[in-house]
C-alpha cells in the first residue's frame, strides 16, 4: 500500500516536471496556456494526493484553492488578456530550442543531485517532492528567461509558483494561513501584471519585452 | 526443441503473413475516419502480389547494389521482427539479439534504403536518404534513452525478460515508464515515416521522405520494400504492445493453447494499435521537415527524463 | 621470447629503413623496402598473437645497453603490450601489402621508402618501453618519422602548413609526457616501469599525472580541443600512411594512456572517469559532424577516426570509474570494450583509407564533389569500402557494432554507481554516443552514396580505372577480417581476459565456451548478443527471398531512363551533392557545433544577377584556442626578440645573473 502511495505522489509530481518541460516546447500562446492549466490540474491533483497520504485534511483546501485559481481563473483571464491585447500568437524565443530543452535537463539533473544530496535521511515522499518542486521553479525560472513575449513570462512566473506550493504541501506542518497567503498574494501579483501588461501595451504597441529594453537605452 | 524450432518458425511466418494486414487495416481504419470507404483490408497482398508478377523497371545506371538493397532491407527486418516478442517470450533464438541489437538491425535496413536512394543520382533520392539520416540522428539517441528505462526497470536489455518483468506487480505506476511509452511512440511515428513526420500515402516532393528514396524502384524490388515498412510497423506495435501491455503472451515451454490464446491477444492488440495510430494521423497535421528534429528532440528529452526520474525513484 | 622476436623486428626494420636511403630509387627499392616490412610485421603479429593466446610467461624486462649510460634501455611484453603489437602489426602488415601496388604511384618513393619502416619501428619500440627514457625516445622517433612522411608531399597545396602544425602539436605532446613521467619517477628519479609501478603516489601528483596523460596521449590520439593537427596531417601523407597514422598510430597513444594511467598509476579514484569520459563525448560528437560536413574523402576519414578515439575513451573512462568504485568486473567490461574498437577501428579504418587511396590512384580526386558512380568502374573496391563504411558506422553483423554494444552495455552498469554525478552522467554519455553512432551513419552513407553511386561527377571520375591486385587483395581481406571480428567477437574478447585481469583485476567469463559463441558480458538474462546467427539468418533470409521471388516471379529486368518523378535531367550536376546531403545536419546541429550560419542573396525580380546561397562555419577552437594562443606566443617572441641584439656585457651580465639564480634556489631548496 505505501509502496502504492508513493508511486502515485512520483507520478504526480513528476508530470508537473514533465507539464513545466512540454511548456517550454510550446511555440503558440493558447497551447502554452493549455498545458499551464494541465499543470494546475496536475497540481491540484497532486496536492489532494498529499493531503490524503500525509492525513492532513486543510492540504484540501489547498487544492481547491489551486484547481479554482490556477486551473479555472487564471488561464481564462490570460485567455482573455490574449484576445483583448491581440498579440502576435507565435512565441518568440531568445535561444533556439534545442539549447533551451538541453538546459532543461540539464537544471532538472542539477536540482536531483543537489536535493537528494542535500536532504538525504529526510522521508522519501518529501525528498523527492522537494527534489521536483526545485526543478519545477527552475524551469519556470528557465522560460522567463528564454521567452520575449510578456504573457508567457507571467505564465513562467505562475509555473514557477507552481512549484512552490508543490515544496510547501512536500513538507509536513506548513500552517494553512501561510498556503492561503501565497495563494493571495500570487492573485495580487498576477492582477498587478495584467494591469501593467496594459500598461506597456498602451505605450508600446507591444508586449514583446524588447520594446521595454530599447526604451530604457539598453543594448539587447 | 522441434517444437521451439515450429513456434520459432510459426513467428516468423506471423509476423510476415500478418505485416501487410495491419497496414490495411491502418488504411482503412484511416479512410473510415474520413468518410470515405477506402480500399479492402487485403488490399496490400494484392498490391504486393501485382508488384511480385510485374517485370523490374531498372534506371539504366542502376548498379548491383540497387538490386541487392531490396532483399537485404527486407531479410534484415524480418530478422528484427521475429527477434520481439509477439504472441510469446523466450523463443527458441531470441537471445540472439538484444534490443539494442533490434535497434541496430533496423539501422542497417535504413543504411541500405538510404544507399539505394542515392543509388541512380537523382535528386530526389538524395533528399529522401538526407532527411532519413537526419531523423534517424535523433530517433536512434532516444531510442537508447528508452532502452535505458526500461534496462533500468527490468534489469535486462533482453526484450523477453523485460515483457516478463512488466507483468511483475513490483514494477508499480512510474512515471518514467509513461515517459518512455510516450518517448517510444514518438520515435516509432518518425521511423515508419507516418505523419506528422512523413506521410506515407503522397508523392508530394517536398514533404517526402521515405517514398522520395524509393522512387525508382518497381516490381518485385519494390514489393520487398513495401512488405519490409509493413514489418517495421508491425515491429514498432509489436515492441510498444510487448513492452507495456504484456498480457496475454506465452511463455516458454507453456502449451498449445497458451500459444493460440497469446496469438489472438495480439492481433487484439496489433487491432488497437491500428485504429489508435489511424485517429492519431487523422487528427493532426504534417509538420515541416525543420519542425522534425524539434519533434525527436522532444522524443529525447522525454527519454532522459525518464531515466533520471527513475533514478529518484529507485534510489529513494 | 615474444619480447626477442619484437626486438628483432625492429632491428630488421630499422636496418631496412637504413638500406632504403641506398635504394630507393632503384626499381626493386619498394618491392624490397614493403615487401621486408610485410615479413617483419607479420611475425611480429603472429609472436604476439601467439603470447595473448598462450597467456604467455611474464619475462623480466630485457635491458640493452644503449640509451642512458646508469639506465640502458628495458624492454617487456605483457599482456596489453602483445594485445597492441598484435594491432599495430597487424595494421602496419596490411599497410606493406597495400604499398606493394600503391607506392607504384609515388613519385618521390626517396622521401617516402626510408621513413616507412622507421615508422613501425618507432610504434613497435613504444609498446616495447619498458622505462620512461625507452618510452619517451620511442615515442619522439615515431612522431619524426611521422612528421617525415607527412611532409613527403611537401610541394602540394597545405602540406607544408600541416608539417608545420603537426611538429607543434606533437612537441607539445613529448613535453607534456617528460612532465609525467617526471612526476611519476619523483625525485629520487626512478625511470624504470617497474619502480614507477611499485611507488606509491600522492592524490595530487596522480591527478596532475592524469591531466597531462589527457594532454600528451590525447593531443597524439585526437581529443577535442587537442584534435586540430589530425585532419591536416594524415591526409597530407600518402594514404597507406594515412591509414598508419589514423588507424594505428593514434592507437599507440591509446596504449600509453592505458599504461600509466590504468597500470603505471594503480587503482584510481572514482572521480578520474569524469574527465576522460567528458573529453571522450565531446570528441565523439564533434569529430562525427565535422566528418559529416567535409567533402575531402581523406580528411572526412581523419575526423570519423577523432570520433573514434572519444569512443574509445568513453569506454576508458568508464573503466576507470567502475574501477574507482571496486566494480572490478564492470571496469573490465568497459575496458574489454575500449581494446575491442581499438582493433576494430583499426581494421575498418585501415580498409577505408586504403579505399580513399585506391579513389584518389582511379580518379586523382579527393573531393568528394568531383566523384560519384564509381561502383560501376572499380565494383570490388566498392564492394570492400561499402563493407568498412557498414563496419564503422556500427551495424550488426560487422565488428564495429560488437564494440559500441559492449560499451552501451557496460553505461548499462551505471545506476550501480554510488555517486550521483556519475549516475546521471552516464546516460547523457549514453544519448550522446548513440548519436556519434547514427551520425556515423550519416556520415557514411554520405560518403558512399556520394562518391561511388549516383552518376560520375567530373571526368576523372567517368574515366576511373579498378586498382592493381595488391591493393584490391588487402581490402577484401580487410573487409573479411571485419566481418570475422563481427561473427566471432567471442575470440577477441576471449584474448583480453589477460589484459583486464592486470589492469583491473577482474575479466570477462569465457566466451567460446558459450552455446552458439554468443556474447554474454555479464549475464544470460541480462543481455546476449550473437553476431554469427544474427549474420547467418540475414543471409539465409536474404537468399530464401531472392530465391523465392526468382522461381516464383519474372525474371526480366528492363533497362530504362530514371524515373525521377517525370523529369529526369541528364546532367549529373542536378544530383545530390555533398553539400547539400549535409544540409539538414548542418541546420540541426550546425549552430551548436561550428556556429554555422545560411545566407542566401536573393536577386530581386527581372534582375539577371546569380542567386547566391553562402553558408560560413567557424572553427571554434581555431578561434578561441589557438589563435588568441599563438598571439600570445608571436607577442612573446617579439619582446624577447629584442634579447638577440645586445652587447656583450649584458649578455655576460645575464648569464651571471641566471647562474646566481640557480645557486640561490639551490640554497633555499628544503
Amino acid at each position: 500500500m505505501t509502496n502504492l502511495v508513493f508511486d502515485i505522489a512520483h507520478l504526480l509530481a513528476g508530470g508537473l516536471v514533465l507539464m513545466s518541460l512540454v511548456m517550454l516546447y510550446q511555440v503558440r500562446l493558447y497551447a502554452l496556456l493549455k498545458v499551464f492549466t494541465l499543470q494546475a490540474l496536475v497540481l491540484a491533483l497532486s496536492v489532494a494526493w498529499q493531503a490524503f497520504a500525509q492525513d492532513a485534511p486543510h492540504l484540501y483546501v489547498t487544492a481547491a484553492v489551486a484547481l479554482v485559481f490556477k486551473a479555472i481563473v487564471i488561464p481564462m483571464a490570460l485567455h482573455r488578456i490574449i484576445q483583448r491585447l491581440g498579440i502576435h500568437r507565435e512565441i518568440e524565443t531568445v535561444v533556439g530550442f534545442g539549447p533551451t530543452m538541453l538546459a532543461g535537463i540539464g537544471l532538472v539533473a542539477l536540482s536531483l543531485v543537489v536535493m537528494l544530496r542535500v536532504t538525504a535521511g529526510a522521508d522519501p515522499m518529501a525528498r523527492e517532492d522537494l527534489a521536483f518542486a526545485l526543478s519545477v521553479v527552475l524551469l519556470g525560472l528557465l522560460m522567463m528567461v528564454t521567452r520575449r513575449n510578456a504573457v508567457s513570462q507571467v505564465v513562467g512566473f505562475m509555473s514557477l509558483e507552481n512549484g512552490l506550493v508543490l515544496a510547501a504541501t512536500g513538507a509536513k506542518g506548513m500552517p494553512l494561513v501561510v498556503e492561503f497567503s501565497v495563494a493571495f498574494s500570487i492573485l495580487i501579483a498576477f492582477i498587478v501584471i495584467g494591469i501593467f501588461l496594459f500598461r506597456i501595451r498602451e505605450r508600446f504597441d507591444t508586449v514583446d519585452m524588447r520594446a521595454l529594453d530599447r526604451f530604457r537605452g539598453e543594448q539587447r | 526443441m522441434t517444437i521451439d524450432l515450429l513456434i520459432q518458425g510459426g513467428q516468423m511466418a506471423v509476423v510476415l503473413l500478418l505485416a501487410p494486414l495491419l497496414t490495411g487495416f491502418v488504411r482503412k481504419i484511416k479512410a473510415r475516419l474520413l468518410r470515405r470507404r477506402g480500399p479492402s483490408v487485403i488490399q496490400p497482398y494484392r498490391d504486393l502480389l501485382r508488384l511480385l508478377r510485374k517485370e523490374a523497371v531498372l534506371a539504366d545506371n542502376a548498379s548491383w547494389l540497387f538490386r541487392a538493397a531490396p532483399y537485404l532491407i527486407f531479410a534484415t527486418t524480418w530478422v528484427a521482427a521475429a527477434l520481439v516478442p509477439t504472441f510469446a517470450t523466450g523463443l527458441l533464438f531470441s537471445w540472439t539479439a538484444d534490443l539494442i541489437a533490434i535497434i541496430a538491425l533496423l539501422g542497417s535496413a535504413r543504411f541500405f534504403l538510404a544507399l539505394a536512394g542515392m543509388d541512380v543520382g537523382t535528386s530526389f533520392g538524395g533528399i529522401g536518404a538526407s532527411r532519413e539520416t537526419m531523423i534517424a540522428s535523433l530517433a536512434e539517441p532516444a531510442m537508447i534513452m528508452i532502452v535505458f528505462t526500461l534496462a533500468l526497470v527490468a534489469g535486462s536489455t533482453q526484450l523477453s525478460t523485460v515483457s516478463a518483468h512488466m507483468t511483475l506487480p513490483a514494477v508499480g505506476l512510474r512515471v518514467s515508464l509513461g515517459l518512455a511509452a510516450i518517448a517510444l511512440v514518438m520515435v516509432a511515428i518518425a521511423e515508419n515515416a507516418r505523419i506528422p513526420v512523413d506521410n506515407p500515402a503522397t508523392h508530394l516532393e517536398l514533404t517526402m521522405v521515405h517514398e522520395a528514396m524509393v522512387l525508382e524502384y518497381s516490381g518485385r524490388h519494390l514489393a520487398m520494400i513495401e512488405i519490409a515498412a509493413s514489418l517495421k510497423l508491425l515491429l514498432y506495435v509489436a515492441l510498444i504492445a510487448a513492452v507495456f501491455v504484456p498480457w496475454g503472451l506465452a511463455g516458454p515451454g507453456e502449451g498449445l493453447d497458451r500459444h493460440a490464446l497469446g496469438l489472438a491477444a495480439f492481433v487484439a492488440k496489433l487491432a488497437v494499435g491500428g485504429v489508435l495510430l489511424a485517429l492519431f494521423e487523422t487528427a493532426i497535421a504534417k509538420m515541416r521537415v525543420f519542425r522534425v528534429p524539434e519533434f525527436m528532440g522532444a522524443a529525447l528529452m522525454l527519454g532522459l527524463l525518464g531515466t533520471l526520474l527513475l533514478f529518484v525513484s529507485r534510489s529513494l | 621470447m615474444t619480447v626477442i622476436v619484437a626486438l628483432w623486428c625492429v632491428a630488421v626494420l630499422l636496418g631496412t629503413a637504413i638500406l632504403a636511403t641506398a635504394v630507393a630509387r632503384r626499381p626493386y627499392g619498394r618491392t624490397f623496402v614493403y615487401g621486408v616490412s610485410l615479413i617483419a610485421s607479420a611475425a611480429a603479429l603472429i609472436a604476439a598473437v601467439t603470447h595473448l593466446l598462450t597467456g604467455g610467461t611474464l619475462a623480466p624486462s630485457v635491458t640493452l645497453p644503449v640509451g642512458l649510460p646508469w639506465l640502458g634501455s628495458h624492454f617487456r611484453v605483457d599482456a596489453l603490450t602483445a594485445f597492441f603489437q598484435a594491432v599495430v602489426n597487424l595494421g602496419g602488415g596490411a599497410a606493406s601489402f597495400y604499398g606493394l601496388g600503391y607506392g607504384r604511384h609515388e613519385a618521390a618513393p626517396q622521401r617516402v621508402l626510408p621513413f616507412f619502416p622507421a615508422f613501425l619501428a618507432g610504434m613497435n619500440l613504444v609498446l616495447l618501453a619498458d622505462d620512461a627514457f625507452t618510452f619517451l625516445l620511442s615515442w619522439e622517433f615515431m612522431s619524426l618519422a611521422s612528421w617525415a612522411l607527412v611532409m613527403a608531399h611537401h610541394g602540394e597545396r597545405d602540406n607544408a602548413r600541416a608539417g608545420y602544425v603537426y611538429l607543434v602539436m606533437a612537441s607539445f605532446g613529448t613535453l607534456v609526457l617528460v612532465l609525467a613521467f617526471g612526476l611519476m619517477a619523483g625525485p629520487d628519479g626512478g625511470y624504470g616501469f617497474g619502480s614507477i609501478r611499485a611507488a606509491a603516489h600522492a592524490p595530487g601528483v596522480a591527478a596532475l599525472v592524469l591531466v597531462l596523460m589527457l594532454g600528451g596521449a590525447g593531443s597524439k590520439a585526437g581529443l577535442v580541443p587537442l584534435h586540430v593537427w589530425l585532419p591536416l596531417a594524415h591526409p597530407a601523407a600518402p594514404s597507406h600512411v594515412s591509414a598508419l597514422m589514423s588507424g594505428v598510430m593514434t592507437k599507440v597513444a591509446i596504449y600509453g594512456f592505458v599504461r600509466v594511467v590504468f597500470d603505471l598509476m594503480g587503482p584510481s579514484d572514482w572521480w578520474w572517469g569524469v574527465p576522460v569520459m567528458a573529453a571522450g563525448t565531446v570528441t565523439a560528437v564533434l569529430g562525427i559532424l565535422s566528418a559529416t560536413m567535409e567533402r575531402d574523402i581523406k580528411r572526412l576519414l581523419a575526423f570519423s577516426t577523432i570520433e573514434n578515439v572519444g569512443i574509445i575513451f568513453v569506454g576508458l573512462g568508464l573503466a576507470l570509474a567502475f574501477q574507482g568504485n571496486a566494480m572490478n568486473l564492470a571496469a573490465a567490461l568497459a575496458l574489454t570494450a575500449a581494446l575491442l574498437h581499438v582493433l576494430n577501428h583499426t581494421l575498418f579504418k585501415s580498409l577505408l583509407f586504403f579505399g580513399a587511396g585506391a579513389v584518389q590512384t582511379a580518379t586523382g580526386e579527393r573531393d568528394l564533389e568531383c566523384l560519384g558512380g564509381l561502383i560501376h568502374r572499380m565494383p570490388q573496391t566498392s564492394f570492400a569500402f561499402l563493407v568498412g563504411c557498414v563496419a564503422i558506422a556500427a551495424l550488426p553483423p560487422l565488428n564495429g557494432f560488437v564494440s559500441e554494444w559492449l560499451i552501451f552495455q557496460a553505461i548499462l552498469q551505471s545506476p550501480q554507481f554510488p555517486q550521483w554525478g556519475l549516475k546521471i552522467m552516464a546516460p547523457a554519455v549514453g544519448a550522446l554516443l548513440a548519436m556519434s553512432a547514427a551520425l556515423a551513419a550519416a556520415c557514411f552513407v554520405r560518403l558512399f552514396g556520394i562518391a561511388f553511386l549516383g552518376r560520375p561527377r567530373s571526368a576523372a571520375a567517368a574515366a576511373a580505372q579498378e586498382v592493381d591486385l595488391p591493393s584490391r587483395s588487402i581490402m577484401i581481406a580487410l573487409a573479411g577480417l571485419c566481418l570475422l571480428a563481427g561473427v566471432l567477437p567471442g575470440l577477441a574478447i576471449d584474448s583480453l581476459a589477460g589484459v583486464t585481469q592486470s589492469m583491473v583485476g577482474a575479466k570477462l567469463s569465457e566466451q567460446a565456451t558459450i552455446a552458439w559463441l554468443s556474447v554474454v558480458p555479464i549475464g544470460e538474462s541480462r543481455s546476449t548478443y550473437n553476431g554469427l546467427l544474427v549474420f547467418l539468418f540475414i543471409a539465409a533470409s536474404t537468399a530464401v527471398s531472392a530465391l523465392v521471388i526468382y522461381r516464383l516471379g519474372p525474371r526480366t529486368i528492363r533497362r530504362a531512363p530514371a524515373w525521377d518523378c517525370g523529369f529526369p535531367d541528364p546532367s549529373p550536376a542536378t544530383q545530390y551533392t555533398a553539400g547539400s546531403f549535409a544540409q539538414p545536419l548542418r541546420r540541426v546541429f550546425g549552430g551548436l557545433a561550428f556556429g554555422a550560419s545560411e545566407r542566401v542573396d536573393m536577386p530581386a525580380p527581372g534582375d539577371t544577377r546569380a542567386a547566391r546561397l553562402t553558408v560560413t562555419m567557424h572553427d571554434r577552437f581555431w578561434e578561441w584556442l589557438y589563435t588568441p594562443l599563438t598571439q600570445v606566443v608571436s607577442l612573446v617572441s617579439g619582446t624577447l626578440n629584442h634579447l638577440q641584439f645586445l652587447t656583450i656585457r649584458r649578455y655576460l651580465t645575464l648569464v651571471f645573473i641566471a647562474l646566481v639564480a640557480l645557486l640561490l634556489v639551490l640554497a633555499l631548496w628544503p
